[in-house]
């Protein structure tokens, strides 16, 4: 369960202030679908980060299953990342690098799982988000859609019970887009938890409750009828 | 993780970038190789040395009379006397006399070193004959004109090495020749192979000087070469009254000179060609600041994915010192290359060490370690959210 009390987020742009978070309290329980929406640099981002632990906010409290966050150490911090979170990303960010099946391996690796159970357990993935097939390719040999496929994979991987995704069809076309929203709504039915940032209605209405934002301040909290 | 994951991203991200690794490698590639080139000839250089000096006889102590603020020499009975009166701590004696002079044979003609000394000479100076005989008590007493020729001088003269029981002339007076000196050196002009042996009363009187002003004196044990010289000096300081008319050296003593001049040679090429690979280690620390910028952005995505600041501290750390250890065992395999080239050209013999590979090994890996740290710190300690921000 996500908890998150009274934050806020401030950066100082030299005299003056910015509230990226202006006082942000949610409730998001397990198995929910939630969808965050609101302008640009309505402070949605900085949402996500401080929710999967990338970032500490100024203030305020957050209490993820129970335990304190925001007093955590960075090394704990990691292993909730790499345990309880998993990323995806507007822009994939996929290791240009590595393979497919490598990009999948990471957090495992960083979970120190051995060399053939990982490779099991990534092409699983892989084989999940329909990419059995092309498990050697490296990001650039891959379309974006496939790209963001090997993204969901490696965000399923280490068997997370969260998944966050920011903006995850934004770098797509519709059709690769619904293709990517099919499979987010899938784990959802599956018990993941799921955080969604987007810009789209359509794709905002997919979701079991809808979040606004707007100047860093929650002014909706709605179900999905 | 393990490091062996660390090394494995290490390995490729230094594959996926070879041309840049093998220039930053190339620092470390010549520091190492020259530091086992230069040591190696050094040591190569120190052995042969001490080689030759220990084939000159051990134990041995030479005295010579420098005549400074004297008028005084040593009678050659006075040392034989000497040496008798102590023969608890001395083997033999041998007088020396060396002047250079003609030696001829038919129409065959050299300049070389005529050598006169006596019987004892075989075991002080470690001089043995190859084939003859070498001469004895009583070819010294009767002035015989007996020579024991090198093998150079065997060649020049005779076309031959058997030249036991021919005769030569040297300075016009005519010597059999009864033995041919074991080769010591390489048969050259000029070397130990270059020499004539004859009585040291026959020499007195072929360079008509009866002084004898060298003096090789072998202890009998190893043991006593230091009382040996107490008492050599004792009746030399009795003697004469001037510690500067004579001056009395041992092999060990010249031994420790040479290997604390080698010593010190070793240390001083050691350290030069340390600095080459200190210059290398700079290079990796500059090469790998340029590589952490350039990742940042896989650096903020690892970080997202869970991977802690110790697992990119050790990737970046990891390849660091990946790359100067790969740099240490090619620049050691090219050291030994370039030793055996060396040596074939200059013929100083080149003589790597295990220890020194082993040294300048851990050098290139610590210089690996020292200059990697502070980049892969740097990695470590990136913001995430910053990192992935960057394109
Ligand atoms: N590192 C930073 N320094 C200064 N200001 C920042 C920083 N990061 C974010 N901000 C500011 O915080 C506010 C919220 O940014 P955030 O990225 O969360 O917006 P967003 O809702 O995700 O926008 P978008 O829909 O464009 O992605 C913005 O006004 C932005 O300028
Ligand atoms: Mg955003």
């Amino acid at each position: 369960m996500i908890k998150i009390e009274d934050m806020y987020k401030i950066y100082k742009m030299g005299s003056t202030n910015v509230y990226a978070l202006n006082g942000i309290d949610i409730c998001i329980e397990p198995k929910e679908f939630v969808a965050i929406v609101g302008q640009s640099g309505s402070g949605k981002s900085t949402l996500m980060n401080m929710i999967g632990c990338l970032d500490k906010p100024t203030s305020g409290e957050y209490y993820l299953d129970g335990n304190r966050v925001t007093k955590m150490k960075e090394n704990e911090l990691a292993d909730i990342r790499n345990n309880k979170v998993g990323f995806i990303f507007q822009s994939f960010n996929l290791l240009s690098k590595l393979s497919a099946l490598e990009n999948v391996e990471l957090p495992l690796v960083y979970k120190g799982i051995g060399r053939k159970e990982r490779y099991k357990m990534a092409h699983k993935a892989l084989e999940r988000v329909g990419l059995g097939d092309r498990v050697n390719h490296k990001p650039t040999e891959l379309s974006g859609g496939q790209q963001q496929r090997v993204a969901i994979a490696r965000a399923l991987s280490s068997r997370p019970p969260m998944i966050l995704a920011d903006e995850p069809t934004g770098a797509l076309d519709s059709k690769s887009g619904q293709e990517i929203m099919k499979m987010i709504k899938e784990l959802n039915d599956e018990g993941k938890t799921i955080v969604l940032i987007t810009h789209e209605h359509h794709i905002a209405n997919q979701a079991k409750r809808i979040i606004q934002l707007q100047d860093g301040k929650v002014v909706e909290d709605s179900e999905v009828v | 993780m393990k490091w062996v994951e660390s090394l494995r991203m290490a390995l490729k991200s230094i594959g996926s970038n070879k041309g840049r690794a093998s220039l930053t490698m190339l620092g470390i590639i010549i520091g190492v190789s020259a530091v086992i080139v230069m040591v190696s000839l050094v040591q190569g250089s120190t052995n042969q040395v001490t080689a030759e000096l220990e084939a000159m006889g051990t134990n041995m102590i030479s005295v010579t009379v420098l005549g400074r603020g004297s008028n005084r020499t040593i009678e050659v009975n006075e040392m034989l006397e000497f040496a008798m009166d102590n023969s608890d701590k001395i083997e033999s004696v041998s007088p020396f006399i060396s002047s250079k002079a003609t030696a001829k044979s038919g129409s065959n003609n050299i300049s070389t070193t005529i050598q006169g000394t006596n019987e004892a000479f075989k075991t002080v100076r470690n001089t043995d004959v190859h084939q003859g005989r070498f001469f004895n008590a009583l070819d010294i007493e009767r002035r015989q004109k007996v020579a024991l020729i090198g093998s150079y001088v065997s060649q020049e003269l005779f076309g031959t090495l058997n030249s036991v029981g021919q005769e030569i002339k040297i300075n016009g007076e005519i010597f059999q020749v009864i033995g041919l000196i074991e080769i010591k050196s390489n048969s050259s002009q000029g070397s130990e192979d270059d020499r004539i042996i004859i009585p040291y009363t026959t020499a007195q009187r072929l360079t008509r000087n009866a002084n004898v002003n060298t003096y090789f004196i072998q202890a009998k044990t190893s043991e006593t070469v230091d009382s040996a010289m107490t008492a050599v000096e004792k009746f030399l300081v009795g003697i004469f009254s001037d510690t500067n008319s004579y001056r009395i050296t041992n092999q060990a003593d010249l031994l420790d000179q040479v290997s604390e001049i080698t010593g010190t040679l070793t240390m001083m090429l050691g350290g030069i060609a340390g600095i080459s690979l200190l210059v290398g280690g700079i290079g990796i620390m500059n090469i790998m600041l340029v590589s952490v910028t350039e990742r940042t952005k896989e650096i903020g995505i690892r970080k997202a994915i869970g991977a802690k600041r110790s697992n990119i501290l050790q990737q970046f750390l990891i390849e660091a010192v990946a790359v100067s250890c790969i740099g240490g065992i090619i620049g050691i395999l090219f050291g030994f290359l370039l030793s055996s080239v060396i040596e074939s050209i200059t013929q100083i013999p080149a003589i790597p060490s295990m220890s020194i590979v082993l040294i300048s090994f851990s050098f290139s890996a610590f210089v690996g370690v020292f200059f990697g740290w502070y980049p892969a710190n740097k990695a470590s300690k990136l913001n995430p959210i910053q990192a992935l921000r960057v394109e």
